[in-house]
């Protein structure tokens, strides 16, 4: 059977890179739950659960 | 369809309307060259989606609180909040660096609780005496000096004082004091170390 004795290259590692879904996930779950609350020349952050 | 055409600006602009979807489509379209991005700095995978969350965070507060001024140039400014980022992630961990234990490096090799086990204490002892006794081959003069130096701890100043000979001369007599140590001790092929 014929063995692979080398490593793919940085490059080509690069190539198959992506953030975890979770992390996909919480991003799109705190944009909804964040919430800007402008009062007068103030703002508030509310992170809604 | 429509939103794969979409410009990144409308895209941005949709978001800050309150289009949630339009994030999701942004952060699908650029994943991969934000992460990778960041993978080339900091060649960790679990550093990296740290950083690539924290990106994200930044962006989503600047959008929203309506910080964001629309220049075309969405995902360069992205990339420059990755950047700096990872210029943070960096400074924080020169001064508080973190060690991972992994094949080829062990951290307990490197730090130890600099006590000596037993053995190491006996023969350290056992070299004190031997020096101890080595030196009473040296000449009076250099004993001397060498003593008030290495056990009694005093400066060369003191030992000129005391000694009442120059400084110099009490240097010179602590540099013929080590030639003659390292003499002796090769003479009767003697091994101090620990």
């Amino acid at each position: 059977m014929k063995n692979l004795y080398t490593k793919p290259s940085k490059e080509e590692q690069l190539k198959n890179m992506n953030p975890k879904k979770e992390t996909i996930q919480f991003l799109l779950s705190y944009s909804k739950a964040l919430c800007i609350t402008e009062y007068q020349k103030m703002k508030f952050d509310t992170v809604l659960n | 369809m429509e939103n794969a055409k979409a410009t990144d600006a409308s895209l941005v602009k949709a978001y800050i309307q309150g289009n949630e979807n339009s994030l999701s489509i942004l952060i699908s379209r650029h994943q991969h060259r934000i992460y990778s991005f960041i993978y080339s700095k900091v060649f960790d995978k679990d550093i990296a989606e740290d950083v690539f969350q924290d990106t994200f965070i930044k962006v989503i507060n600047t959008l929203k609180r309506g910080k964001y001024n629309e220049e075309g140039k969405f995902l360069p400014w992205v990339m420059r909040i990755a950047h700096n980022l990872v210029i943070d992630h960096f400074r924080r961990n020169k001064r508080m660096p973190m060690f991972e234990n992994n094949g080829d490096f062990n951290i307990f090799s490197v730090l130890s609780d600099g006590d000596l086990d037993i053995e190491r204490q006996l023969i350290k002892d056992q070299i004190e005496c031997d020096v101890q006794e080595l030196i009473k081959e040296l000449p009076e003069d250099q004993l001397e000096v060498l003593t008030m130096r290495i056990y009694k701890d005093m400066s060369f100043k003191e030992i000129s004082e005391r000694t009442g000979v120059s400084i110099n001369t009490a240097l010179g007599r602590m540099r013929y004091a080590l030639i003659n140590l390292r003499k002796i001790i090769e003479k009767h092929n003697l091994i101090l170390t620990n």
